[in-house]
């Protein structure tokens, strides 16, 4: 298991550099002259030149790629083009806010996505396997950010039950920050609860019809031990995988949801980065987004074999 | 513009898998049958009225549409659906919601196509290629591997970045985020036609491998391709009506299903049903691929699967 670990870890790091390869050579892709915008349009020869070796954009590329290695790896993630302020602070105050919206649609899609599932799979042929999923495929047919706006209409503007758009920390004030970050947290959550569910259901029922499950029943198992300690445990495996491959979804959701309901978290920060062509933001994002996706697929592998230990032998 | 061409799968997907084995299977014809099970199937039937009123909504938009897509009146804004001379009512700036959704199923269309288009033309190549040659298979799979799923949302937002954001860049995007799963299921389909006898008999007759993918494995692909080209076209018009909501796509005044739904939020109190109707409309397009989809894999299955594997045991047996 720890060579299987370290072979992936030295994969995510190769994967990882050349993720930093492609954003710098992006980065000098894009049009316009950073030394320009910066110095100004009035900018003499001279002063342009100084800003530029102040950048460091008159030496070769792979000094500049150095150069820029290091400073990600000592936390400098430069300053906004637009406002000068650190992109490290930028990035500070709005992760928690995306962090917090994404644990709780991951517990939500979790919660709902097995729930329903093991409930469709157990209820097979029954009406609540057919409303699960029923409900499931019409997920997956209408865009969530559609329901998203429905909810606001409906839950928000029509009933008064949650406000439409404000964030509040959770380690400020937890009732109310739970009370503004339930909706977004559940639009969020049950597009990736229509994934896992169809998911777990499929390999519940799988699980339910192995040999040990019947053997377990045999020997006079209650029905909640067999289901809890044998067949889930056994479905866990593809309930992980299926969590892992939405975390694309995740990250991509977080940045919608937040549009919707006005969250000050890192996809407010990327888009206003885009549409002010803040370009240090916009690459720090990239990075960070890309190591975060990579370190936590990392885990999603090592939790594998912790949860079934016939992975070991297939690496 | 080429928005029919959702139809075609329907009708075309028996051709892939005739001119190899199917064609002397003595079934009578995959393409006739195929098509039969599809318009047998409820879900089918419904797909594919729902995609027929959508295809032609998407064509026939110019003659359709009461209203230009961009005419503004200010006399009428937020009109109620059912309102004479406005059917969907008006937006903010009295344009009308009918014109617009006419419109922009035309832009999800172009979208849908224009990503699974390139999903296609780079992913069945890389699957083709990595299925039959081992050596590039373990660069392709690392590769789509990783991508698969890497959120298409940082793509999007990088091509916006260098390229500005336009209904080409959010096509490239959607298209780049297709092409792992294209890829996975060619190099699937490939692996397991590498095995056939046919395959083999290709080989001892001197066909190069090139030669093989192109008239042997890529026709016994085709159905696979197809139906897989039927799950990543709704992901596409979803994700065209996302990255316009974001002001990452289609720029306006061009009508899109997704401005719609960004516009009409700024208004949720006064014209609620602004933010109901694209939407719906989204939602039509997409349960009219995944039913066709769905059909169309049920009717694919039966046939291909287990009757080859039905006449393969028979053929050991005697």
């Amino acid at each position: 298991m720890g060579r299987y670990l370290f072979h992936r870890a030295w994969q995510s790091l190769v994967t990882l550099v050349l993720a930093s390869v492609v954003v710098f050579l992006g980065v000098r892709a894009l049009p316009g002259d950073p030394a320009l915008a910066l110095a100004g349009e009035e900018a003499t020869p001279e002063q342009l030149a100084a800003v530029r070796a102040d950048l460091g954009l008159d030496q070769s590329l792979p000094v500049q790629y150095g150069r820029y290695v290091g400073q990600l790896l000592s936390g400098d993630l430069g300053e906004s083009t637009r406002t000068g302020q650190p992109v490290a602070d930028l990035v500070a105050t709005t992760l928690p806010v995306t962090a917090w919206l994404s644990l709780y649609a991951l517990v939500v899609a979790v919660a709902l996505g097995v729930g329903a599932g093991v409930v469709a799979a157990v209820r097979r042929g029954r009406w609540q396997e057919w409303a699960v999923s029923t409900t499931s495929v019409v997920l997956l047919s209408v865009p969530s950010f559609w329901i998203g706006i429905l909810a606001v209409l409906v839950l928000a503007v029509w009933a008064g039950l949650f406000p439409a758009s404000g964030y509040v920390s959770p380690l400020e004030d937890p009732l109310r920050a739970l009370w503004h970050l339930t909706m977004p947290a559940f639009v969020l959550g049950t597009a990736i609860a229509a994934v896992v569910m169809r998911q777990t259901r499929a390999s519940m029922l799988e699980t339910l019809s192995a040999d040990f499950v019947r053997t377990a029943r045999a020997k006079g198992l209650s029905p909640r031990r067999v289901l809890g300690r044998y067949a889930l445990r056994n479905s866990l495996v593809v309930v992980v995988t299926v969590v892992g491959l939405q975390l694309g979804g995740l990250i991509s959701g977080a940045v919608v949801t937040e549009r919707i309901f006005g969250l000050p978290g890192l996809g407010r920060l990327t888009l206003d980065a885009v549409f002010t062509r803040d370009y240090a933001v916009i690459q720090a994002v990239v990075i960070l987004v890309t190591a975060f996706y990579v370190v936590i697929n990392l885990a999603v592998d090592a939790l594998y074999s912790l949860l079934d230990p016939r992975v070991r032998v297939d690496a | 513009m080429a928005v029919e061409q959702p139809a075609p799968p329907a009708a075309g997907v028996g051709s892939p898998g005739a001119p190899t084995p199917a064609a002397d299977d003595g079934l009578g014809g995959g393409r006739g049958r195929v098509l039969r099970k599809v318009l047998g199937d409820a879900k089918g039937v419904v797909g594919i009225a729902l995609l027929a009123v959508v295809v032609l909504g998407a064509l026939l938009a110019p003659v359709l549409a009461p209203y230009g897509p961009t005419e503004v009146n200010f006399e009428t804004p937020f009109q109620r659906p059912l309102t004479v001379g406005y059917l969907l009512g008006t937006d903010d700036l009295g344009r009308d919601v009918l014109s617009r959704i006419l419109f922009g199923l035309r832009a999800s269309l172009q979208v849908g196509l224009l990503a699974v288009g390139l999903a296609v033309v780079v992913g069945v190549p890389l699957g083709l290629v990595a299925g039959w040659w081992k050596g590039v298979d373990a660069v392709v799979s690392r590769v789509t591997d990783l991508l698969l799923a890497f959120p298409f949302l940082i793509i999007a937002v990088g091509l916006a970045a260098i390229g500005g954001a336009s209904l080409g860049n959010a096509a490239i995007a959607l298209g780049v985020a297709a092409i792992p799963t294209m890829v996975r299921v060619v190099r699937a389909e490939t692996l397991r036609v590498r095995s056939r006898p046919f395959v083999d008999a290709a080989r001892t007759m001197d066909a190069s491998g090139p030669r093989i993918l192109a008239t042997h494995v890529l026709p016994n692909a085709g159905s696979a391709i197809i139906v897989q080209a039927t799950i990543i076209m709704p992901t596409a018009v979803i994700g065209e009506a996302l990255l316009s909501f974001l002001g990452l796509g289609i720029q306006p005044p061009t009508p899109s299903l997704g401005i719609m739904l960004s516009d009409a939020q700024q208004y949720l109190l006064r014209a609620p049903s602004a933010a109901v109707l694209p939407g719906l409309a989204i939602a039509v397009i997409c349960l009219g691929f995944n039913l066709l989809g769905d059909a169309l894999r049920d009717a694919l299955d039966p046939l291909t699967v287990p009757a080859r594997r039905r006449r393969r045991g028979k053929a050991a047996a005697r």
